[in-house]
């Protein structure tokens, strides 16, 4: 394992960035676009309500494969060629958008309304209460999910592997396939992987339980 | 400190065990003697595509895998272990075959693979059982009649990433452009979709598309040499000899001409170019 | 419209239907194998046997925090490295099992957990062992907590094992691409029935779990 590490290196470290890239850009879009359909899903007009969860339903229950796969090869025949980095992307930002808007919806519900009203009559400016109160409920609520969102993101940055993304899963088998030291390789590439994504569910874990 | 050991054991445990599996990761699956094993069994398994017209490609109805390299596979089969002897076949695509063959899951590959100096290093090479190479695929009726053709400024061919197809094309034809798409079906749609003057690959893969859309036809013939090998795990010696044994059996016999007929007769474009 | 007329004929519709049957049974018995395996890891890591939960919870931590695509390749390409040769449906089999049991035993005790701790105590003392309180005040409990987690882990599991196209598993993702393989004009059609067929084994999953659930709570 230690060999593939070493004489690999710069593969791997290509790959990792990539992955990395991936999924930071991802998480950011999918922000967006979910935060764009929570407001929607809660919106106080029916039929955009129902845009919100036929969207948010839909990509739920599709495979991300499906998806990154379906911007990989039917969106060059209908418009412009995607390379893989980019389908992979936007299939991720997509898939995971519909998972963050339900994430964004529970906290914005979660949120109590009426502690605004409270602090302001208690003499707090909307901003002081904003800043002070609201906000930080807010980013207790949120911030343990999208963390994980995130973690998840990195774990399923994997499919780029199968539109040639050259993220770390798609460096890992071209290894593989040259070294055929196969168990090795993919023992590496997993530590990579948990390079990433172990520490951040730990501290996950740690804010979970000093919140709760 | 009691907190501390719980945490650290368990992490030492799993390391020592990754480093266990790690040091028994070099034992070598293919020991044994292939060609023994198979004719212990009665059958060899062979490694084919399923995706590929005319050499290996699914049939919806049947659920079984028509195609030259399939009819290639049967007759070597029965001319290694006699009339008895049962091919069995299992999907392999272009990036899984060499690990799924370097792992024992299959025995040999008939699977439209170019011999190539590179994978030489890695298996063993039949004697060249297709006499594959690049060509194009132009538009019935288009102007262009070989690669030749396409060294003008303003040119545009449409090539496979991850080929050597945009190198040769630099060779043959300077003037011309490549772009490059992502595989075979999206590079077809691009020429269907006028994006490219013409579409590079192998014969074979090109021939294939001409059979899908008539309107499209190969022409000029293969302008490199990239013939297709039956691959053989490293050290596998006896079984190697077997297949290209097997393989100049079927030439001599007029079997082999009888299967190139069969699949490729009916083939607009398709030149004989030593096959 | 031609495309999609040929494409969706009954020959491509069973076929697609074949890889669809494989999918739902891989599925299944992945669910019920990590169901099993995750409660049973679940409940070890949350008694806390010194050292043997701690082992057992880094090993959960590690396999929770790999891409299943990893654990997959792994199985199949890297297993026979060291000698085992899994085919694909067992590979795959193996590989959703040991990624999705991880991810059950994280959801079992977090869902224990989750139970108030101070209900063990108060059941304690008013005379109950500590098998009765968690057969019959913890536990029940907790299971309706784990609910809803639990199908949407399901409903990724029934997702996931479209990866296994890649190690060509005959599942519906994989019996798709043979089609479309064969007439490129296919393309669009297919990835149309991908999505609906997937949608409605994912959705009747999460729907038959709401009915169950509704019923329960009645």
């Amino acid at each position: 394992m230690l060999s593939i590490l070493v004489n690999h290196w710069p593969e791997l470290w290509s790959g990792l960035l990539f992955t990395l890239g991936s999924s930071v850009l991802a998480l950011i879009g999918s922000l967006i676009v979910g935060t764009v359909f929570a407001f929607l899903e809660i919106s106080e007009r029916k039929w955009v309500r129902i845009i919100g969860r036929i969207y948010v339903e839909i990509f739920r229950n599709i495979p991300l494969l499906v998806i990154t796969m379906f911007f990989y090869v039917v969106i060059p025949m209908l418009f412009a060629n995607v390379n893989g980095f980019t389908a992979g992307t936007i299939g991720l930002t997509i898939y995971t958008s519909a998972f963050i808007a339900e994430t964004v919806r529970a906290g914005i519900e979660a949120v109590d309304l009426g502690q605004m009203e409270a602090a302001r009559s208690n003499g707090l400016s909307y901003l002081q209460a904003m800043v002070h109160i609201v906000f930080p409920q807010a980013i207790k609520i949120t911030i343990p999910p999208l963390g994980n969102q995130f973690i998840n993101l990195v774990k399923n940055s994997s499919v780029l592997a199968f539109v040639a993304g050259f993220d770390l899963m798609y460096q890992g088998n071209l290894i593989a396939s040259t070294t055929f030291d196969t168990s090795n390789t993919y023992l590496a590439v997993g530590l990579l992987y948990l390079v990433l994504t172990l520490p951040l569910s730990y501290f996950m874990r740690y804010l979970e339980k000093k919140w709760a | 400190m009691k907190k501390f050991v719980q945490r650290v054991l368990p992490l030492a445990f799993l390391l020592s065990l990754v480093l266990l599996m790690s040091g028994c990761g070099k034992q070598s699956l293919s020991e044994q003697n292939v060609l023994k094993t198979d004719q212990a069994s009665n059958a060899i398994t062979w490694g084919v595509k399923a995706d590929t017209r005319l050499f290996g490609l699914m049939n919806i109805k049947t659920s079984q895998i028509e195609g030259f390299d399939i009819d290639m596979a049967k007759a070597i089969t029965k001319q290694i272990l006699g009339k008895d002897g049962k091919a069995k076949f299992i999907q392999v695509t272009s990036s899984t075959r060499i690990p799924m063959l370097k792992n024992g899951n299959i025995d040999a590959i008939i699977a439209t693979m170019t011999i190539s100096p590179e994978r030489a290093k890695q298996v063993d090479f039949s004697k060249p059982y297709f006499n594959a190479g690049q060509a194009i695929l132009v538009k019935k009726g288009s102007k262009i009649k070989n690669i030749r053709d396409l060294n003008y400024k303003g040119a545009k061919v449409l090539a496979v990433q991850g080929s050597t197809s945009a190198i040769n094309v630099a060779k043959f034809a300077p003037k011309a452009s490549v772009l490059e798409l992502s595989d075979y079906a999206q590079a077809f749609t691009a020429l269907k979709s006028g994006q490219g003057d013409a579409l590079t690959t192998d014969n074979g893969i090109l021939y294939g598309m001409s059979l899908e859309s008539p309107n499209y036809v190969v022409v000029g013939g293969a302008f490199t040499k990239e013939p297709y090998g039956i691959a053989v795990n490293k050290g596998q010696k006896p079984m190697t000899k077997a297949v290209d044994q097997a393989v100049s059996n079927m030439k001599k016999s007029g079997e082999y001409q009888r299967l190139l007929n069969k699949w490729f007769g009916k083939v607009p474009g398709f030149s004989e170019g030593g096959n | 419209m031609a495309n999609f007329i040929q494409a969706y004929s009954w020959l491509n519709i069973r076929y697609l239907l074949e890889g669809l049957w494989i999918t739902v049974e891989i599925s299944a018995v992945s669910i019920v194998f990590s169901f099993i395996i995750g409660g049973l890891l679940g409940l070890l890591r949350y008694v806390n046997i010194k050292y043997l939960s701690a082992l057992v919870g880094f090993v959960i931590d590690i396999i929770r925090n790999l891409p299943l695509l990893l654990i997959l390749f792994f199985t199949f390409f890297g297993l026979p490295n060291i000698g085992i040769k899994p085919d694909a449906i067992t590979a795959a089999i193996f590989a959703m099992t040991v990624f999705e049991s991880a991810m059950v035993a994280e959801i079992i005790r977090s869902g224990i957990k989750a139970v108030d701790p101070g209900q063990m105590e108060a059941a304690r003392s008013n005379g109950m062992s500590y098998r009765q309180t968690m057969q019959h005040i913890i536990l029940p409990q907790a299971i309706k907590k784990m609910i809803p987690p639990l199908v949407s882990q399901f409903v990724s599991l029934i997702k996931d094992t479209s990866l296994a196209t890649i190690i060509m598993l005959p599942e519906l993702m994989y019996h798709a691409q043979i089609i479309y393989g064969q007439n490129t004009n296919f393309v669009l059609p297919m990835f149309l029935a991908l999505a609906v067929l997937y949608f409605i084994v994912c959705y009747a999953l999460s729907w038959l779990s709401r009915v169950l659930d509704r019923r329960m709570g009645a």
